[in-house]
């Protein structure tokens, strides 16, 4: 795919060719869909949660398709941040595509900590995971709690002049409220929605089908809730939105603009088709083309209600 | 040569038994690249179920560029697969993951249940006139492989829980006496975690190098979801199933 004059975007000095990023937890650390995806075409890579420690992530039956969607507990495995930078890194910042860390911490000082870390040239921006309802400590605990979201944003925009973006939970009554905590705190960005907190039962066995009982819940199901949430969203705050909750192909993508986000992430669908981050913004070109349509930016939050 | 991901043409979609079925697709670029061992993850072209479901390469046909995925009906996914029918097409992603090491001169191939199907793939890159091989079941009326094998391999050995069939008891039951007799250099093992563990377990007493073919749940089968990832034996990094195997080592995993 060439570079595309309609699709280049900048959210909060993140310049990106596509406004087409990839969800954190989707996507690995980006070298693992190279053989599907130009890594030098895509919006962005958000990498797989970091924590300081690395991280076995949780006992037992992970994943579990659900109607139109799939339940996860993955519960943060990841190799740990110093494995991530002297490791990982330099195998991938070759790429053109700008690359997020999503990080996620068990304490409010461990954010500041490793927005320290990653406040190097090779990273484009910081992801806050607040919102990860997987693990028992740290993740959503500060993402349902306002006073304790902004305390982790100020943390770690005082540890770095990297962009942060804060990624909020849906599972939260007033996901607004939310949204304001962290904009007041600094947030340059909010990211939105991880995944909705659910479950399956086995009724051969009367036993949970996930290891870990619970999971977060993704893929086309969330959808509806997603494109609420980020049009509830955008009406009250002034930072952009990285929308994302179910998008599987253009038309999707195109719902959340037009709900209020100024980009889009793929997650759930990267699963399905390796090469999804890609066929969307294909699809939004033709979608823009054919609408006449100059530049992405002219449908962002353009919803007609009335 | 890279992997692929595109919608193959099915040309047969069979019953081998009640639940079992065998699914011939042509795909000619993977099946020239696909070794023993690996897998295709299989995405039905219609809107559910959503995530593709991983199929074990049970044989490739190079010259007629086809593949055989056998697979047992079990679940939503199995049961789409099941649905298809000459002509149709299904979203076909492989071949993934790492294969089987076939540096070997007398190897025994030991299969429990579904386990079974992978190894007609193994069997037919090993040398007909060395290779045995043992298969377990519940019963006489799971074991309808024997044909499958005619020609592979020298000698097939069953076991049956109920005794139906070749000797009473699990595959473990037999090994032993094999190992003892007979002069094995490797042994390949694919079923039921449980199985692979007892296996692993008399090769490594008896000093024979054992690989395992591990299942798993899993979403993308990249190496990315890490929905499958499995604790490591041997002190080295968590290993992804899908990515640094399906084939291990059996003491990497056991």
């Amino acid at each position: 795919m060439k570079q595309n004059s309609r699709l280049a975007t900048e959210i909060a000095g993140i310049k990106m060719k596509t406004p087409v990023m990839t969800a954190s937890g989707t996507f690995g650390f980006g070298e693992e869909f190279s053989e599907f995806v130009d890594l030098n075409q895509i919006g962005a890579i958000v990498v797989k949660g970091t924590t300081l420690k690395p991280r076995s992530g949780n006992t037992g039956v992970r994943i579990a398709e659900t109607p139109s969607g799939m339940l996860n507990c993955i519960g943060l495995e990841n190799p740990g941040i110093e494995y991530f930078l002297t490791d990982i890194l330099p195998r991938i910042s070759h790429y053109d595509a700008p690359i997020i860390v999503n990080i996620s911490g068990s304490s409010v000082e461990e954010y500041g900590i490793l927005a320290k870390k990653l406040d190097i040239p090779e990273i484009a921006a910081i992801e806050l995971n607040i919102s990860c309802p997987n693990v028992k400590e740290g993740g959503i605990i500060f993402g349902t709690d306002p006073l304790s979201a902004a305390a982790v944003v100020k943390e770690a925009k005082k540890n770095t002049k990297k962009p942060v973006i804060a990624k909020l939970s849906p599972n939260v009554t007033d996901i607004v409220v939310m949204a304001k905590a962290v904009e007041e705190a600094g947030a340059d960005v909010i990211s939105m929605i991880n995944t909705l907190l659910g479950m399956a039962i086995n009724i051969n066995s009367w036993k949970p089908v996930l290891g870990n009982v619970t999971g977060g819940l993704s893929g086309p199901a969330v959808k509806p809730i997603a494109l609420r949430m980020v049009w509830q969203v955008a009406q009250a705050v002034h930072i952009p939105i990285i929308g994302m909750g179910g998008i599987m192909k253009a038309e999707d993508a195109i719902e959340f603009f037009l709900a209020g986000a100024s980009a889009v992430a793929v997650g759930t669908a990267n699963f399905v088709n390796p090469s999804a981050a890609e066929d969307v913004a294909k699809g939004i070109i033709k979608y823009l083309e054919k609408k006449n349509v100059e530049h992405i930016s002219q449908l962002v939050g353009q919803l007609k209600c009335n | 040569m890279p992997k692929i991901a595109m919608d193959v043409v099915v040309l047969e979609n069979k019953h081998l038994s009640d639940d079992v079925k065998e699914l011939i697709v042509y795909a000619p670029d993977i099946a020239k690249q696909a070794m023993p061992g690996q897998f295709v993850h299989l995405k039905v072209i219609k809107s559910e179920p959503l995530l593709r479901r991983p199929i074990s390469i049970a044989s490739v046909d190079e010259a007629k560029g086809t593949l055989s995925l056998i697979y047992r009906i079990v679940g939503k996914g199995t049961a789409a697969i099941a649905d298809l029918k000459a002509e149709n097409q299904v979203n076909c992603l492989g071949p993934l993951g790492h294969g089987f090491d076939l540096t070997c001169k007398r190897p025994l191939l030991i299969g429990g249940g579904m386990g079974i199907a992978p190894l007609i793939f193994l069997a037919q890159r090993l040398c007909p006139a060395t290779t045995s091989i043992l298969m377990g079941g519940r019963n006489k009326a799971e074991l309808f492989w024997q044909k499958r094998y005619e020609g592979l391999v020298n000698e097939i050995f069953i076991t049956t829980d109920d005794g139906s069939l070749g000797v009473k008891g699990f595959t473990v039951t037999l090994l032993p006496e094999l190992l003892k007799t007979k002069q094995y250099d490797r042994i390949f093992v694919c079923g039921p975690e449980i199985m692979m563990a007892g296996v692993a377990k008399i090769a490594q007493s008896h000093g024979v190098a054992c690989q395992v073919s591990l299942e798993k749940h899993m979403a993308c089968g990249l190496g990315a979801c890490l929905s499958c990832t499995c604790e490591s034996k041997d002190g080295s990094k968590r290993k992804k199933v899908c990515k640094d195997g399906p084939v291990f080592w059996a003491q990497e995993v056991f």
